[in-house]
């Protein structure tokens, strides 16, 4: 356990982080790339068509998977701000920013891919139902998170200053999630649940849990990727950071 | 030797912030004559069919109203920060959430209570119901400072970046999203002769809870805008 | 801290404080302390961390690294504000309202010295008749005399002033040395920045040299 401590403090020192981060990434990649093509040969080719709604069910595979991103990654920020707000430890600064533009990526795929099932499903490209509204609102959050951060001159203050909003705005989270249960909304309630037996049949459920699995997974990548870069902007004087430059421009 | 009390330094701020506002009653005139000039507009835009103004002008006096709020708020720190006034607030040995109570209680009733009465003329103008009106007065009420509360909170985020009024109203557009749902829903459900109470007792609920965490956000907020 | 003295009459007590920014560094590590009655000149060129040092015991700034107590309090808490009074270089008034007004302001924020008013401060300052004009339609040496009756007007013990002698002409200098030299008597006790060479009143102030 002690052995765990110590390595996972050692993680807060940018050196260290970014040799370990480059390690994991092409795992990452190896995993991502796997589910994600067992995720849409089971959920594409596999998977029978809906009785209601035939083929054009199928976006669920990609659609799902991305709203629950949006909200897990929003999760990831909101943890990561209060240590940078409270510790004030630069990797934390680096994770919460560097995973806004993920998450609001992942939050405009659920608008698009929503919207676009919507068409076939309620005749409508959009409606201003509840959880949909929700779904907005949170990419306007991101939005205004990647914002402020940018704003400022001095990082270390942004990442601050923008640590403190997305504390602000983690009141949406629970909003976005319960939005279903308690509104009448033209969105349908939750069939994917966690500690209760899901409503969906087998040969739907697992697809898209694999294509959950391979969403995280390249969460991870993407955000390894991101936060070495912007460890190593952060760090640009020292020695280490120096070292590495050399040694690419050496190699190139 | 006196120290200072809770309600001095409150009391301090009030008085001075007041004052300032009526020293620069022209700049306290804008948020009403913005408000009057977007709601006249839309009579223009969707023409002269009455039954359809009627139905709408609810929902274009509160978003009128709060987007004149919305005008005073990037000022709201900005010229407090930049003469050093800012500083002397935080380290004054006072609790600093109080304060900012008395500056966002000056920014209201300064920015809102013009607006506040304005509203309803607003209204009628665009042929809000009669009895609507009440209830349009309540929600204003309740939503206006809401907007005060949480929008007081993102100005000190903002207070010392360029540019930031654009960055201000999208950072406010989440949190003011429900307030306007809420406020609106029960004006409607006046005009259609549905109860109206519960949207207004959610807003008093979210006011409450708002009126004790507010200040103390918006003096954490200040904190990280002084500290570089 | 048990390495902190506990000497009611030591104001300040630093131990290898420091201040980078972007890991650039700004303040080197800093040991030095203050006593009651007593004055430090902070002497240092431009950029030298004079303004950051004076942040950072005012509580505005946290440190990179080292220690400080106010008071035996960190600085910032209830504890440190209560005894520290910051004179900045934005002066902290406001131009739409009188030296009067800003100076009510000042007591409702601060509280007063017993027996001082506003008009007394104003006056010592040598601003009577000028108590009611607008503050921006004052000079730059009155605007600093202004701040300076606000100083004089509150209890703190410990001023921290960042460059009290700019703008100001010889009877202003003498003003602020005078002003200092009671508030030494009076047991308080100051750090003072300035990059110019100005004598002082006092015998030799003790001298904090910030060499980068």
């Amino acid at each position: 356990m002690n052995a765990f401590k110590t390595w996972f403090h050692k993680l807060g020192s940018p050196p260290f982080f970014y040799e370990f981060a480059g390690y994991l990434r092409p795992w990452l990649w190896v995993g991502t790339v796997v589910f994600a093509i067992a995720g849409l040969i089971g959920g594409l080719l596999l998977a029978p068509p809906d009785y209601q709604q035939g083929d054009a069910y199928r976006i669920i595979f990609i659609h799902v998977p991305s709203a629950w991103m949006s909200l897990f990654i929003y999760g990831v920020m909101a943890i990561s701000g209060l240590v940078a707000l409270v510790w004030r430890i630069k990797l934390a600064e680096i994770i919460a920013m560097e995973s806004a533009p993920i998450g609001a990526a992942f939050t405009f795929i659920t608008l698009v891919t929503g919207s676009l099932w919507g068409k076939p499903m309620w005749g409508t490209y959009w409606t201003w139902d509840a959880r949909l509204t929700s779904e907005l609102v949170l990419l306007f959050i991101y939005l205004g998170i990647i914002g402020l951060y940018h704003a400022f001159e001095n990082e270390r203050q942004g990442a601050r200053a923008a640590a403190f909003l997305i504390i602000v705005g983690v009141v949406n989270l629970p909003i976005v999630h319960y939005s279903v249960v308690w509104w009448n909304t033209l969105h349908q309630g939750t069939t994917v649940r966690i500690f209760a037996p899901s409503s969906i049949s087998l040969s739907m459920l697992w697809p898209i849990l694999a294509m959950m699995i391979a969403t995280k997974l390249y969460y991870g990548v993407s955000l390894l990727g991101r936060a070495r870069i912007a460890v190593l902007e952060r760090e640009r004087g020292k020695d280490w950071v120096r070292q590495i430059v050399t040694e690419g421009t050496k190699n190139a | 030797m006196t120290s200072p009390s809770l309600f001095s330094g409150f009391l301090a701020i009030l008085q001075r912030d007041l004052l300032l506002a009526w020293r620069r009653r022209g700049d306290a005139a804008m948020p009403v004559l913005y408000a009057m000039i977007v709601a006249i507009l839309f009579p223009f835009a969707l023409g002269p069919d009455h039954q359809l103004l009627a139905r709408v002008s609810g929902g274009i006096v509160l978003v009128t109203v709060l987007l004149a709020m919305l005008l005073a708020l990037d000022n709201l720190f900005r010229s407090d920060l930049e003469d050093g006034v800012l500083a002397q607030m935080v380290l004054a040995p006072q609790s600093l959430s109080f304060l900012m109570a008395a500056r966002i209680l000056a920014y209201w009733l300064v920015t809102a209570c013009p607006l506040l009465i304005a509203g309803p003329i607003l209204g009628y103008m665009l042929g809000l119901p009669a009895q609507a009106q009440p209830v349009l007065f309540l929600a204003l009420v309740l939503s206006s400072a809401l907007l005060a509360l949480l929008g007081s909170m993102l100005a000190a985020l903002t207070a010392g970046t360029r540019r930031s009024g654009m960055l201000l109203s999208l950072m406010l557009l989440p949190l003011i999203v429900p307030v306007v749902i809420f406020a609106a829903g029960a004006v409607s459900a006046v005009e259609q002769g549905l109860p109206w109470i519960a949207p207004l007792a959610w807003l008093s609920a979210t006011l409450a809870l708002t009126l004790v965490l507010a200040p103390v956000a918006c003096a954490t907020a200040l904190r990280i805008t002084l500290d570089a | 801290m048990s390495h902190f003295s506990t000497d009611a009459r030591t104001l300040v007590e630093a131990h290898a404080l420091a201040f980078s920014r972007r890991d650039e560094p700004i303040l080197r590590p800093l040991d030095f302390h203050l006593e009651a009655g007593e004055l430090s000149f902070v002497e240092g060129d431009n950029g030298s961390g004079k303004t950051t040092l004076l942040n950072i015991l005012a509580g505005l700034l946290r440190p990179s690294s080292g220690e400080v107590r106010i008071s035996g309090y960190p600085p910032g808490t209830d504890g440190a504000r209560a005894e520290t009074r910051l004179l900045g270089h934005q002066l902290g008034l406001k131009g739409d309202l009188s030296a009067r007004e800003n100076l009510r302001v000042s007591v409702g924020l601060y509280g007063c010295r017993k027996g001082m008013t506003a008009d007394l401060c104003l006056t010592e300052v040598g601003l009577r008749g000028f108590e009611d004009e607008p503050v921006r339609s004052l000079s730059a040496g009155q605007k600093k005399r202004v701040a300076l009756a606000a100083l004089n007007l509150g209890n703190a013990r410990l001023w921290l002033l960042d460059e009290p002698f700019a703008n100001l002409d010889r009877t202003g200098i003498d003003l602020v040395n005078i002003m200092l030299d009671r508030h030494l008597q009076r047991g308080g006790a100051a750090l003072v920045t300035t990059h110019g060479a100005v004598s002082f009143r006092q015998e030799e102030p003790r001298k904090l040299r910030l060499n980068l």
